[in-house]
């Protein structure tokens, strides 16, 4: 039932490398993945990858093929032509360590300048109570795997370096949108989105959201309410703390709008 | 702080406790000891929240009664202890009983959505060995919650984390008499550059040991490395021979074959059939579980929504008991097309139910099986799953025997018993976690005061950088993959579900001649992230464990929980107080494990009797 493959795969490390050729033997029902691995364990048993769940639900093995961001474990054989040479290289956006295994560290810096979750106290009984409408907006963002696909594949900093610093990314933004929409945080909403760093370089491209293997409404659900929330309101605590306080009691209803604030 | 060392070459770093592990575990670990004041370090083989723990489903088990106020503690408990065959460490059983509802509780203030029962309480669903609905969960994506949860406080908290970075010994302070932890030594897998750790404290959680196996829902973490360390340092490995098979994994394609399909599908109300459409778990109801199991389709369906009046399922059994079952159906020849069972929940409830309940099974199916889940039967068969065996602890602190080391989460033994019930583990994690952490913390406190703070003996760095280069000195012509792969099959064919004493010979027989070829083990290239070096390390682990698991497995003479016997298929009320436990003879020299038998210690009157009523 196995049949032959043909793939180039991206070898080399930060000083430079070239793409590679291969014959890999493959089996029906097979993934990307898989193809990578008979590799290694055949041919080049140096082959640096990263991978560990192989259901789609860690997000480690995130590369682009044919110049697609994806996550290898996902990507069917079949879904290519017979004969169709599958390339498989490192994620554009990031400094290339190994082979197929890039240096994610920036996401993970990024990661550290989010302000903590702040929650309000329980009530009485110990308990916190939540709506299941309220808490599911939270739940679509915190279903992100941290494959970094959209990050690699957002126009800003793709092939701009120097932009890297000013702008967290759409993955940080899901952050800063999920503390936003939770029914128990006491951050700050209006400074949070203001803060979300380089939120105003995004053009909403979309291009994030079309990678997300989680299907995550990035660009919709998060960046968008996110962007309304900085341009069209400045920072009033007091119009802030009434919209919390409503907020906490009528947990159904999106925030009430505040009266226009002094500008 | 970083020094460099002259002879070997090495990155130098101070920490009072020093966590092996970034999954539920060693998180919850990091956090407690933080907490408590201690300087804390968290080491991973992989990036920070890709640990297996992501990987969990269904859910955290935990007597919160949001949904069955009946529930509580004692129930729990006895749950746990009659899904484990009464083999658990009582007093593990009950302190994970008493506390895990406050874990998830915390888990919560850190930032936690779970999913809502309509008075907005943390809603709880059914699991196998569960007398209530007692599982926290969202959707069926329970572990990654968790494992960011944890993950955003430890960052929050500013604890230092070393990715990418393996831990290969546990380094020791021989010089009072008494030998205690002194450190942990390791390499970057990006560069291949070695790091030591000076540490009083040194927290195993570092998972289990699936990858020895072929068929496994488990990672190519899951190589034994901590159950190894912990051997290598002197402490002891208890209930080696207890390693749970889930039973349903997937079937087809092969390329996914042993993927879990989590247990929230038949928790759900997804029901088990044979080719002949029969829901063959009812014939294969045990004596032990017959009082409290429906003996009829229409009342195992009227126990969803009324347990009090109704026995559960067949299907909820423990999962010993159901992949056994599989296992059986298959071989009389009543399996699906590709060598499983059917496991059908289209029948059951309508396509928004189950792509609500349960989106990623349905998404997992969709994209790598084509199956639509919503519409057909499932094809599933058991696959390896978690190891019951571990670091034997004492159970209030899980310090090991060795001062200095301990041992939380799927790498400590006993408080499973023969058999985990599903949903155990995530709370396990979170219960003894804290508990190492926090006691991790006050040890490094007491060292510290007696100003005696153990001292790391170069000599012993230059034995485990040697040990670590090994592979690449070049004696032989072994592809470490290829090793790998016949250790699997070996332990798949030898001592996989259904055991015999002379296959388990015959493993060990095998398991020698496979520990010759990794000395041959050579590897092609450099030392930056070398995935082949890397197996040749993990290599000599997972032989270390297999070996215990085989001399385990033979020695006990009698079928229980994870452990089934061909030649003794019945459970044996003289083997129902002893722990069998391996060692090595001599941890410095000797290559050699001993199993050794040791009675079980024995509960308190006031909890025995919680298994006298009804
Ligand atoms: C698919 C699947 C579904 C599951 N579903 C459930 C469920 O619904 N409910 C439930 O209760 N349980 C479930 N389990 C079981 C549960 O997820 C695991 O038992 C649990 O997550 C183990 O957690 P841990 O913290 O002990 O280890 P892990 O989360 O596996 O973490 C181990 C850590 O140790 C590190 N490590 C290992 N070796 C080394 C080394 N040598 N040096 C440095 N670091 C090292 C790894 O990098 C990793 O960070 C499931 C398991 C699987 C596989
Ligand atoms: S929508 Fe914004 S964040 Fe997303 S890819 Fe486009 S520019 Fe980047
Ligand atoms: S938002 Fe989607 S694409 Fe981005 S990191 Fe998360 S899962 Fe990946
Ligand atoms: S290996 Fe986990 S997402 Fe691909």
């Amino acid at each position: 039932m196995g049949y032959d493959i043909t793939m180039r795969v991206w070898r080399g490390d930060a000083g430079g490398g070239a793409l590679q050729d291969y014959v890999v033997d493959v089996e029906e029902g097979e993934v990307v993945l898989d193809a990578v691995h008979r590799l290694q364990a055949t041919q080049v048993g140096d082959l640096a990858v990263r991978w560990n769940c192989k259901a789609g639900k860690c997000g480690s093995c995130s590369a682009e093929i044919n110049g697609r961001p994806r996550l290898m474990c996902m990507t069917r054989l079949s879904t290519f032509e017979a004969g169709e040479t599958i390339t498989v290289t490192p994620l554009r956006t990031f400094p290339v360590i190994r082979d197929l295994v890039t240096d994610v560290s920036y996401n993970y810096e990024k990661a550290k300048t989010l302000p903590a979750f702040a929650p309000v106290p329980r009530d009485a009984d110990g308990n916190y109570r939540m709506a299941q409408v309220d808490v599911q907006r939270g739940q679509e963002f915190r279903k992100c795997i941290e494959c970094f696909l959209c990050q690699t594949v957002c126009h800003v900093i793709r092939d701009h370096d120097d932009n890297k610093p000013a702008f967290s990314g759409p993955r940080m933004f899901l952050r800063y949108a999920e503390l936003d929409m939770h029914p128990l945080d006491t951050n700050d909403r209006r400074r949070l989105a203001k803060d979300a760093a380089g939120l105003g370089m995004c053009n909403i491209t979309k291009c994030c959201t079309e990678v997300c293997p989680e299907n995550i409404k990035i660009t919709d659900n998060a960046i968008i309410p996110l962007k309304e929330r900085v341009v069209d309101r400045s920072y009033d605590p007091l119009v802030w703390l009434g919209s919390k306080i409503r907020r906490r009691d009528q947990r159904s209803e999106p925030p009430p709008t505040p009266p226009p604030t002094t500008r | 702080m970083t020094e460099q060392a002259t002879s070997v070459g090495y990155e130098r770093q101070a920490y009072d406790v020093v966590i092996v592990g970034a999954g539920g575990a060693g998180l919850r670990a990091a956090i407690a000891a933080h907490d408590a004041g201690a300087r804390t370090a968290i080491v991973c083989k992989s990036l920070l929240g890709k640990a297996h723990t992501v990987m969990a489903e269904g859910g955290i088990a935990a007597a919160m009664g949001n949904v069955w106020p009946d529930d509580g503690w004692q129930v729990h408990f006895r749950d746990t202890m009659r899904g484990g065959k009464m083999l658990n460490n009582w007093r593990m059983a009950q302190l994970h009983a008493q506390e895990s509802p406050d874990r998830v509780r915390e888990l919560e203030e850190w930032g936690a959505l779970f999913d809502r029962t309509p008075e907005g309480l943390i809603s709880q669903r059914d699991f196998g060995g569960h007398r209530f609905a007692r599982l926290a969960h969202v959707g069926d994506r329970t572990g990654l919650e968790m494992i960011r949860t944890l993950q955003q406080r430890a960052v929050a908290l500013g604890i230092d984390v070393f990715m990418e970075c393996t831990v290969t010994r546990v380094l020791l302070d021989q010089s009072g008499g008494e030998a205690r932890v002194a450190g942990a030594f390791g390499y970057w897998r990006e560069s291949g550059r070695f790091i030591v750790f000076d540490a009083p404290a040194v927290i195993l959680a570092t998972g289990g040991i699936g990858k020895s196996y072929k068929v496994t829902s488990n990672s190519w973490e899951y190589t034994g490395d901590g159950h190894t360390l912990a051997l290598e340092a002197g402490a002891r490995l208890l209930n080696m021979e207890f390693v749970q098979f889930h039973p349903t994994g997937m079937v087809w394609p092969p390329s996914v074959r042993g993927i879990l399909v989590t247990e929230s599908v038949r928790g759900d109300g997804g029901v088990l059939r044979n080719s002949e459409g029969r829901r063959f778990m009812f014939d294969a109801i045990p004596e032990f579980f017959k009082s409290e199991t429906a003996d009829s389709e229409e009342e195992a369906d009227r126990w969803y929504n009324d347990k009090k009046a109704n026995r559960r399922p067949p299907e909820l059994l423990p999962r010993d008991e159901v992949a056994r079952a599989i296992n059986s159906e298959v071989k009389a020849g009543r399996g699906s097309p590709h060598g499983g069972v059917f496991l059908d929940i289209a029948s059951r409830h309508d396509a928004e139910y189950i792509q609500r309940r349960l989106p990623s099974m349905y998404h997992q199916f969709k994209e790598l099986a084509d199956v639509d889940i919503t519409a057909e039967p499932m094809e599933v068969g058991p696959t390896c799953h978690y190891v019951m065996g571990g670091v034997e602890v004492e159970p209030d602190t899980a310090q090991s025997g060795v001062p200095g080391l301990y041992a939380a989460g799927e790498v400590a033994g006993g408080m499973h018993g023969s058999n985990r019930l599903g949903g155990n583990s995530l709370s396990d994690l979170l219960v003894f976690g804290r508990r190492a952490g926090l006691n991790a913390a006050y040890y490094v406190g007491r060292v510290s005061r007696t100003g005696s703070r153990p001292q790391v003996d170069p000599e012993d760095v230059r034995r485990a950088a040697d040990a670590a280069l090994l592979p690449f000195d070049g004696v032989g012509d072994e592809n470490p993959y290829a090793v790998q792969h016949d250790l699997q099959d070996v332990m798949h064919s030898l001592v996989g579900i259904v055991r015999r004493q002379d296959e388990m010979e015959e493993a060990l027989v095998q398991i020698e001649k496979l520990r010759e070829r990794v000395r041959r083990v050579t590897v092609e290239g450099h030392r930056q992230y070398n995935p082949g070096w890397h197996l040749a390390l993990d290599l000599r682990n997972m032989l270390r464990v297999s070996e215990c698991i085989a001399r385990a497995a033979l020695e006990r003479t009698e079928s229980r929980g994870g452990h089934t016997r061909d030649d003794y298929p019945m459970t044996d009320h003289d083997w129902a107080t002893v722990n069998l436990v391996c060692r090595l003879a001599d941890p410095s020299a000797g290559e050699a494990v001993e199993v050794v038998r040791q009675p079980l210690p024995q509960m308190p009157a006031e909890l025995r009797s919680l298994f006298e009523e009804k």
